[in-house]
């Protein structure tokens, strides 16, 4: 038996999927995915550093209210990756601290 | 052209949406404004539509009302009755009776505002989570229940392959089957509560056998997944470096102490927490409404005290989504006689008014054997980040109290910066309270959201 994974369990079919890049790497993106849920496909849990302690930061309420999920998008900073749709050629970086140039 | 009255409805969960079905069929002109791309709020999360979901109830309750309030929804917008705003993050209301202007800011950039203008305002802004703070909870991989939640809903992702969800509440049974149905591990579900603690309240229970008979179909579903459920436990820890990889979980006594020796390790990748909701009150304290308790005081017909302004769902008080449709229903039949300059017939929402106390009781029991575990601060040690936007020490809060005087959160907030931040304190606002023993106080916040500085220069009336 294959293994269960939210899309078999929803029977989707996607339409087709597109690259965004993140810290330069390449990354495969479903159409309809924020960027969290498209990094989080991908393996990444975390794209932001703290301004104070420089800890690492993801999602934490996914919902748009807690602001932990900040990051660069296309240049601009603390873009809420939860809920921000990903798009074709999306240039995505991690966040460091205020994520401008200090 | 005289203009039929105009109702705006902010907020499209069950709430929103049962309000403007109700209104809109009464002949009131609704505009329904909300921030997510689609209507149906958290409980209702649809997936994006690129991912082509054919089967989306399989992660979804009440799929039949969502059919219903959706078709409902559109066949009001084809008619012409009601105007559904996506996208639209809505950051200040203003006005007063008969007159007013809900700015929204247009998603995903957020840069320009737009007003609607209405002669009434319905708040139905649902809830966010409240999750209290513990040594680890800040790394990437710990996320909140309802987070793991709406990111499986939405986005088709799991948080990781093995996931503890943990915490209190009755959130956290969908959850787990949740993330358990879609394909993760859930290594445990540890919930702080007794469950035994319901028998106190059998009377209440009894008049609930539907909810006695869904939380028997979970505990069913997570047997089926050999899901380990932990109750009177709760995590102590989360650890990892960079990325959450175990949480230690222990057993607690009937004082809330942890037992000795009880401490055990888990490994996993994700920890889904959370400890009861709260609602979204900023548009209403900007309006000047009167809370009660965390949530918008409401009278029978759900009006706020200040006029023209109704509230439903969890905006007025936590009770899921059966009470929020219930509230949101009653609210929109009001709507459309008090505009009409009508009472409503009390015998056209006795059938949601019956519902609405029913469910009041329940969830009132439900808060009372959910609260968070006595003696939880003590658990906090003095290096774990309470504030995660300001990166705020247990030690600083306490050290605001005990070395510095401050008698109430908002002394502390301008002496430790806790509560500053992006969030403006939704997500640290619990804890402090809880570590300094001062009562949460409404945060007053004078924005909903973050607003770009030239949003509000363009603004020609900003100010009321």
């Amino acid at each position: 038996m294959r293994p269960r994974t939210p899309a078999r369990l929803v029977r989707a079919r996607p339409e087709p999927s597109f690259t965004v890049t993140f810290d330069g790497r390449e990354i495969t993106v479903l159409p309809g995915r924020t960027i969290a849920a498209a990094l989080w496909s991908a393996g990444v849990v975390s794209w932001r550093t703290t301004r104070d302690r420089g800890e690492p930061r993801g999602v934490f309420c996914g919902i748009g209210v807690c602001f932990d999920c900040l990051l660069t998008v296309n240049g601009r900073p603390n873009q809420r990756a939860c809920l921000v749709r990903a798009e074709p050629g999306d240039v995505i970086r991690t966040q460091e601290g205020t994520g401008h140039d200090d | 052209m005289t203009e039929r009255p105009g109702l705006v409805v902010i907020g499209a969960g069950p709430a929103g949406l049962a309000a403007t079905l109700a209104a809109a069929a009464r002949g009131v002109r609704v505009t329904l404004v909300d921030a997510a791309p689609e209507a149906g709020g958290q409980f209702h999360r649809q997936p994006g539509a690129g991912l082509g979901a054919r089967r989306t109830r399989a992660l979804h309750h009440g799929w039949r009302t969502w059919e219903r309030l959706r078709d409902g929804l559109a066949a009001h917008i084809a008619a012409g009755r009601v105007t559904h705003l996506a996208d639209h993050h809505v950051w200040c209301v203003e006005g007063a009776r008969g007159a007013f202007t809900a700015h929204a800011l247009l998603g995903p950039g957020q840069e320009e505002s737009v007003a609607v203008r209405a002669d009434a305002v319905l708040l139905a802004t649902g809830g966010y989570e409240k999750v209290l703070p513990f040594p680890g909870w800040t790394l990437p991989g710990v996320v909140t229940a309802g987070g793991a939640q709406a990111m499986l809903k939405g986005g088709l992702v799991l948080p990781g392959r093995t996931a503890v969800v943990a915490g209190t509440g009755p959130l956290l049974l969908p959850v787990a089957v949740g993330l358990a149905d879609a394909g993760a591990k859930v290594a445990a579900l540890v919930e702080s509560a007794d469950p035994r603690a319901f028998v106190r309240h059998a009377r209440v229970l009894a008049a609930h056998p539907d909810k006695l008979a869904e939380g028997a179909r979970y505990a069913a579903r997570l047997a089926r997944h050999r899901v380990g459920v932990h109750v009177r436990h709760t995590v102590v820890a989360a650890h990892g470096t960079g990325r959450l990889d175990a949480v230690t979980v222990a057993a607690l006594d009937a004082d809330g102490r942890v037992r000795d020796g009880s401490e055990r390790r888990i490994p996993c990748d994700s920890l889904a927490v959370g400890h009861g909701m709260l609602p979204h009150t900023d548009l209403a304290e900007t309006l000047g409404c009167r809370l009660d308790g965390t949530g918008v005081a409401v009278d029978d017909e759900q009006r706020t005290d200040v006029p023209g302004v109704w509230a439903a769902g969890e905006t007025t008080g936590i009770g899921g989504a059966a009470l929020s449709l219930a509230e949101g229903r009653i609210a929109g039949l009001s709507v459309a006689a008090r505009l009409d300059s009508r009472a409503p017939e009390p015998g056209s929402y006795a059938e949601a008014a019956g519902a609405r106390a029913g469910l009041r009781e329940f969830f009132a029991v439900v808060d009372r054997v959910c609260a968070p575990p006595a003696r939880w601060t003590e658990r906090v040690g003095d290096d774990t980040q309470v504030c995660r936007c300001e990166e705020v020490s247990a030690a600083a809060v306490r050290e605001a109290v005990d070395g510095l005087g401050a008698g109430d959160v908002r002394t502390v907030k301008l002496l430790t910066r806790a509560g500053m931040g992006w969030c403006q304190g939704r997500m640290c606002g619990p804890a402090v309270a809880g570590l300094t023993g001062c009562p949460p106080t409404p945060a007053r916040r004078p924005f909903a959201r973050p607003v770009p500085l030239g949003v509000l220069a363009r603004e020609p009336d900003a100010s009321p």
